[in-house]
């Protein structure tokens, strides 16, 4: 028989991996925009090579972007020491670091979404509204967010999902800590490693799914509204 | 004033525009399609910037190559109306015209939101989307959202050219209300002679990217030299006169002008109204002595001044009035069977049905 109530130990994985795909998508949601706006808008020395590096975590394996973080926001990494020097925030084997492995791998996702709906955005609309006295700030805070906000939300609700199932570079950077890092995927894993765990891991990859269905069937409510609402 | 000086390479086609005038009114500027006249309102309006020359429009430089002075589109404060009404699809028709009208400087708001909406009858339209709207009434909402903006010039390039007929029709009526109405000055483009007739006051031919001639309406449609460019099909003079009276037995409204008085249907006009009427090549007929028992209620003596060249089985040929320009058209043989040649003494025949209210127009108020 399947129990229905979760157990502490999946309630915590679950709070967890919420907490940390929340966090990865609303600390990448403005660096998205400004890329995909880069990206869609702007043409600069080295915009190839800056695509290939929003893009890379799509294609290296995951294991490899989880070992390139540890080894820049460890502790003795630049980063990771300058963050701790001066902040006293440490990212290594912490549920922050997962949040961090999370947004990096989804990152690709979330500004590809958003720089689609960006290219979408009629100009002649944003010159209209230059001509009616609004600055270039102006017009894309008034214009040009707006309509693009379709795509915003799509790319935050796929950044959200991905971030909810990452893994590789997950355990590679923060490892598999519990309580502190043991998201719902490293749980699973944890679980499939152990004797005796087909049950909770099967579990736990029931709840893994209805999370993903649930957190797809959002955005496309979400998204119609939004479409609903620009286009009435 | 409107001064400008501009010139711009945009791959094979170049367009260098030089004209001064006065900006009061409507300016209209005429010219096919290509010939440059959105590039001229883009480069008024700051959306295209010309590679040489100088805008200034009512003694303020909004753009000077030789100083590197370029004022970016937001702080030229002239009005746009675009053919495609370009209202914000996320904003309802309320939030489109409160766009403009927030971002203008609270002491120059001379035009409110109120009269707007009233001069422009957009009560019913207030709580919609743009989406919800038909093409005329998109324009009407595009009017009144660049007028809100309390521009010092209002350019609208070719805002009746995606309507058909009948909205063209619709949003006419609100284009001359406000031209009488507000004092903005208006650069009105278009390909379309009757609506220059209608609106204008002043007209810039521009051809291949450069001005070929500026002048008041009715001059440069009675020129000769300039048929190419103002089009045969629709050859026509423009009249300029005042109203005498009614006719109210047979619905008729006499006119006056400088070659007598003209009889067309019913305006609804007061006496003494000056009016600007077009009168179609087409719809005057010549005769050598005044015609008895025709149903010609108009019938002028005059003088042929000059008799078109272009070759064919139609020829048209201008005649002096008293000092007022009319053409007529007629065949070739006819041509030869009175034998006009310019001198020639004739009687112009204009039936008073072919004039109807949207040949009509305001008196310039050049002159």
């Amino acid at each position: 028989m399947l129990e229905l109530t979760l157990t502490p130990l999946e309630r915590e994985a679950l709070a967890l991996s919420l907490r940390v795909a929340l966090w990865s998508m609303v600390l990448s949601l403005p660096f998205g925009v400004l890329t995909a706006w880069l990206l869609a808008r702007r043409e600069f020395p080295g915009k190839a090579l800056f695509n290939g590096l929003v893009h890379l975590p799509l294609v290296v394996p995951p294991v490899v972007v989880g070992y390139l973080l540890l080894v820049l926001f460890g502790r003795r990494g630049p980063l990771g020491a300058w963050l701790y020097d001066s902040f006293g925030l440490t990212l290594a084997f912490s549920w922050r670091g997962a949040a961090l492995a999370a947004g990096v791998m989804a990152f690709p996702l979330m500004v590809r979404a958003m720089r689609l709906s960006l290219e979408a955005v009629d100009r002649r609309l944003e010159a209209a509204a230059r001509t009616l006295g609004a600055g270039p700030l102006e017009v894309f805070v008034t214009i040009t967010l707006p309509l693009m906000s379709p795509g915003i939300l799509a790319g935050a609700i796929l950044a959200f999902a991905r971030s909810l199932g990452e893994f590789g570079a997950t355990i590679t950077f923060v490892s598999n800590i519990p309580g502190e890092t043991r998201t719902l995927p490293l749980a699973l894993y944890s679980l499939a490693q152990t004797p005796g765990g087909e049950t909770g891991a099967l579990r736990l990859a029931l709840l893994a799914v209805v999370l993903a269905l649930a957190a797809l069937a959002a955005s496309e409510i979400l998204a119609r509204r939004l479409r609903e609402r620009i286009e009435a | 004033m409107l001064e400008v000086t501009a010139s711009k390479r945009l791959g094979e086609f170049v367009a260098d525009f030089s004209f001064s005038c006065q900006a009061y009114g409507i300016t209209a500027v005429f010219g096919k399609s290509g010939a440059g006249k959105t590039t001229l309102v883009n480069m008024l309006a700051g959306l295209v910037q010309p590679d040489e020359g100088r805008i200034c429009v009512a003694g303020t430089p909004l753009f000077d190559a030789a100083q590197g002075l370029d004022v970016p589109v937001e702080r030229r404060r002239l009005g746009y109306v675009f053919q495609e009404g370009r209202l914000f699809p996320h904003l309802s028709v309320r939030g489109n015209l409160h766009y403009g009208l927030r971002r203008a400087p609270p002491d120059e708001r001379r035009i409110g939101f109120d009269q707007i909406v009233t001069l422009l009858g957009l009560e019913a339209l207030l709580g919609r989307r743009p989406a919800q709207l038909s093409g005329g009434e998109k324009q009407r909402v595009a009017l009144g959202r660049a007028l809100l903006a309390n521009p010092r010039l209002l350019l609208m390039d070719e805002p009746l050219a995606a309507l058909d007929q009948p909205r063209k029709q619709e949003v006419l009526p609100f284009i001359e209300r406000l031209r009488d109405e507000l004092a903005v000055p208006i650069v009105y483009v278009s390909h379309a002679m009757e609506e220059i007739v209608r609106l204008a006051d002043r007209l810039v031919l521009i051809s291949e990217g450069r001005v070929e001639a500026l002048g008041p309406v009715e001059d440069l449609t009675s020129r000769l030299d300039l048929r190419p460019l103002t089009g045969r099909y629709e050859a026509g003079a423009v009249i300029e006169g005042r109203v005498l009276g009614h006719d109210e037995a047979f619905g008729l409204t006499a006119l006056s002008f400088a070659g007598g008085t003209l009889r067309v249907p019913r305006l609804a006009l007061g006496r003494g109204a000056e009016v600007r009427v077009r009168i179609r090549a087409r719809d005057v007929a010549l005769a050598l002595t005044p015609p008895e028992g025709t149903s010609f209620l108009n019938i002028f003596p005059g003088v042929v001044r000059d008799i078109g060249r272009e070759p064919g089985p139609q020829v048209d040929v201008l005649l002096d009035l008293g000092g007022a320009a009319l053409w007529a058209r007629v065949t070739a043989r006819s041509r030869h069977a009175l034998s006009l040649t310019p001198g020639a003494r004739v009687y112009a025949l204009v039936k008073a049905v072919a004039i109807d209210r949207h040949a009509l127009g305001r008196a310039s108020p050049d002159r």
